[in-house]
């Protein structure tokens, strides 16, 4: 029921006014026709094709599907929002940070009862190579992508947390490029934090881990399962915005425990790793032996502490969404505070009581596998038959520890261009926490996703959604 | 740079290089196809374009007549001839996208769009469709090279590039060269005779240097001249000489950044200076053939060295 949901330019349904962060921009949609409008859409599709020829899909027979549709209407969080968010972030990804680190350390937090043993133990991003490990600073999640939600003026969640390889970041850089060349006259009327200061603060926050003995400019390289990968053109443009060599497996090799490059002037030393492979496929004599993606022997240097990988091996764990439940505990244990952003009240369909209470009230449930992602094999109990209800019902009966449920929220709206003139679409926040070993750092904004069909709630691009551009305004 | 991005850049230089000559050969003998057969027996100029595109074996395991629409669909938009022009710029789409990074969005775009424009038209051609795909490519093939010339640093990567289809070329006039002169000399015929004209001015207009030609020697077509030109010349640069100029040029750069020689630049060295050193006649007392067989042998050589130097 969109009507009733917060909405980012007009506040609450039951008291509509244009909020101040967003006045320019009602005053910019108010003098703008639709045409303009939509002609101005045409032009970041057309941007968005060149960046398409530039990264990888254009002209392949599904590349129309795979162009992710960008709206041209901005979503604005005001400077005094975002410094509460930055807060609740760094917060956030410190608790992970210090998760991490502790069960595959001391595993105090299971000695102590607050996660059970074997949610941990026993859960398949858990990887027993990393037990008594600790990479440079003791940092874990060097890259985090937090989702989260809206639904009122001060209520914010976190919908899950990406701490393994979250991608995305080059829409947040695409999306600020392309409107600033389509609407410089709204850059002159507002103060906009930039976010372009982001590939300068990951390489920082990888130099800063490299390994003791690195030199004063440690080399690093972004490694990619490759060119058929979908976020293929998010390595190629993020190594080029950085600088530095897009590898593959291939390219690498390790001797007496140390990585090399193969390049044209011989072997060179690789000191950090941002890797955008998943664990399992980063070295076949310790994973998977069929993975033809990943480094003979990376695992030996890593553990031998010659080089760094970003963000660390082992973090799925942190972000499986069981142990998400345990969120606001896990923060309260290591940081002593409350936290400052919320969870999601949500019910493990692990414990008998909340099994009950989920199956009663499927229709208005959210209801999620716990090592799922991308939107699929989740069930939307407003939006789905009765049928599908029942057959779901019958899914979560015969394995309840797979699943977790959720209340459906009220998710918050930003005016959209639509075929009709701008209505209100669903939408959530992605920012990107960088955790170096000089603390975190956070771009202002993030990428905004929106849910592009009317009244729908999955922003997932995978599943229809679209993304905004996302301002921090100075007020 | 990575030795994987150093090969797929010079592969990307290989095949457009290829691409440019196969357009230039077909064009080159539809002019000659069409002329009378009084001034010639013109009917085997498609087989001699397959020979010159080293394709002639290929095309015989497929019993097709040897005739325009046959060969000229063969070599341009065949998607099972893995030497068409179709695929020469699939494979060079393929290695520019592995190594996006390192070529500019001009480069980028010039190359993925005579992919995009040669799929249009789908496996057959009229001869119009024909005329206007070879026109296309051509018009792509120069804006890569305007491309890299204006927006590339000029780095290891432009290097690369630059020596893959100086390579290429080498191989490409070399090749042209020797089939016309051995296989299309018909046996009687006097050296000069009309049937010769229009073969060497097919040559000429196939590296583009018809009119160069004029230029350079200001007189009529005389088959010496032709193989002086395209062999020694190094104001033409499709000539050997200038191929071997620019290769040997590059390996010094790229030796220069990275300190250290190799055998695949020894090998270049020695070649440059052969061609050099070389007088016309000479080769003639030789045999041209001889000299383009060993040449083309050489040249092969030089490119596994440079595959093994750089650790494609």
């Amino acid at each position: 029921m969109p009507s009733q949901a917060f909405d980012e330019m007009f506040g609450h349904a039951t008291a509509r006014a244009v909020r101040s962060a967003y006045a320019p921009i009602a005053d910019w949609l108010a003098e703008s026709p639709h045409e303009v409008m939509t002609t101005r859409r045409r032009q970041a599709e057309l941007f968005f094709r060149r960046i398409g020829i530039t990264f990888a899909v254009y002209g392949d027979p599904d590349a129309a599907e795979r162009l992710i549709p960008f709206d041209i209407v901005p979503r604005i969080l005001g400077a005094a929002e975002w410094t509460t968010l930055e807060a609740g972030l760094v917060q956030r990804v410190a608790a992970l940070n210090a998760f991490l680190a502790d069960i595959y350390g001391k595993q105090e937090i299971l000695r102590a009862g607050v996660v059970p043993a074997e949610l941990v133990l026993r859960n398949p991003g858990y990887n027993l190579a990393m037990v008594g490990k600790r990479p440079v600073g003791d940092i874990w999640v060097h890259i985090a992508g937090i989702d989260l939600v809206r639904t009122d003026a001060d209520d914010f969640y976190v919908l899950e947390d990406n701490a393994r390889t979250p991608s995305g970041v080059s829409y947040m850089l695409e999306n600020r490029e392309v409107m600033l060349k389509l609407m410089p006259e709204l850059f002159a009327r507002l103060r906009i934090r930039p976010v372009e200061t982001y590939p300068d603060l990951l390489l920082d926050m990888l130099h800063s881990i490299a390994p003791a003995g690195s030199g004063s400019t440690p080399t690093a390289v972004l490694l990619t399962p490759g060119q058929h990968n979908s976020a293929f053109y998010e390595h190629s443009f993020l190594a080029d915005k950085l600088g530095i060599e897009l590898v593959e497996g291939s390219d690498l090799f390790v001797r007496d425990q140390r990585v090399f490059m193969r390049t044209t002037e011989g072997p060179r030393r690789v000191d950090v790793i941002y890797r955008r492979l998943d664990d399992a496929f980063l070295d076949p004599l310790v994973f998977r032996p069929d993975s033809m993606l990943g480094v003979p022997g990376l695992m030996s240097a890593y553990e031998a502490g010659h080089v760094s990988l970003a963000n660390a091996v082992g973090t799925g764990v942190a972000d499986d969404k069981a142990i998400y439940t345990y969120m606001p505990e896990i923060i309260r244990f290591y940081t002593g505070a409350e936290p400052i952003l919320k969870n999601v009240p949500t019910w493990r369909c692990r414990e008998p009581d909340a099994l009950g209470y989920v199956l009663d009230h499927l229709p208005e449930l959210v209801v999620k596998e716990v090592d799922g992602s991308g939107g699929y094999g989740m069930l939307v109990g407003p939006h789905a038959t009765k049928a599908v209800i029942a057959a779901f019902a019958a899914k979560l009966r015969a394995n309840p520890d797979k699943f977790i449920a959720q209340p459906t929220l009220a998710l918050s709206t930003c005016p959209t261009l639509c075929d009709g003139g701008v209505e209100a679409r669903h939408v959530d926040l992605r920012p990107f926490v960088l955790t170096g070993v000089n603390g975190s750092r956070i771009v202002p904004g993030g990428l905004t996703r929106v849910a592009l069909d009317a009244g729908s709630l999955v922003v997932n691009s995978s599943q229809g959604g679209g993304t905004k551009d996302t301002w921090v305004v100075d007020e | 740079m990575l030795s994987r991005s150093a090969g797929n850049l010079y592969w990307v230089g290989r095949y457009i290089e290829r691409a440019d000559f196969l357009s230039r050969l077909i064009e080159a003998t539809l002019r000659l196809a069409a002329l009378p057969s009084s001034y010639g027996g013109m009917s085997n100029a498609w087989d001699s374009a397959l020979e010159a595109a080293w394709m002639a074996d290929a095309y015989a395991a497929r019993g097709t007549p040897v005739d325009e629409v046959g060969v000229g669909e063969f070599l341009t938009v065949d998607p099972t001839n893995s030497s068409s022009i179709r695929r020469c710029l699939e494979a060079a789409r393929a290695n520019a996208r592995a190594v996006r990074t390192a070529l500019t969005l001009e480069g980028w775009e010039a190359i993925n769009g005579a992919w995009l424009d040669v799929q249009k038209y789908g496996t057959h051609v009229d001869r119009e469709a024909l005329v206007r795909l070879l026109e296309t490519v051509k018009a792509s093939m120069l804006a890569f090279d305007g491309a890299a010339h204006r927006t590339m640093l000029r780095g290891d990567a432009y290097w690369f590039i630059a020596l893959g289809s100086a390579v290429e070329r080498a191989d490409n006039t070399a090749r042209l060269l020797d089939v016309k002169y051995h296989l299309l000399l018909p046996r009687g015929e006097k050296v000069g005779g009309s049937l010769d004209y229009f073969q060497w001015t097919t040559i000429l207009r196939t590296v583009s240097a018809l009119t160069a030609y004029r230029w350079v020697y200001r007189d009529t077509v005389k088959p010496w001249l032709v193989a002086d030109l395209l062999i020694l010349n190094r104001q033409i640069p499709r000539s050997l000489a200038s191929c071997y100029e620019e290769i040997l040029h590059r390996l010094d750069q790229l030796s220069t950044a990275s300190a250290r020689r190799g055998p695949a630049h020894r090998l270049a060295a020695a070649g440059h200076a052969a061609l050099d050193q070389a007088k016309i006649d000479g080769i003639y007392k030789h045999g041209l053939h001889e000299f383009l067989r060993g040449f083309i042998a050489d040249n092969n050589r030089l490119g596994a060295a440079i595959a093994e130097q750089y650790l494609f």
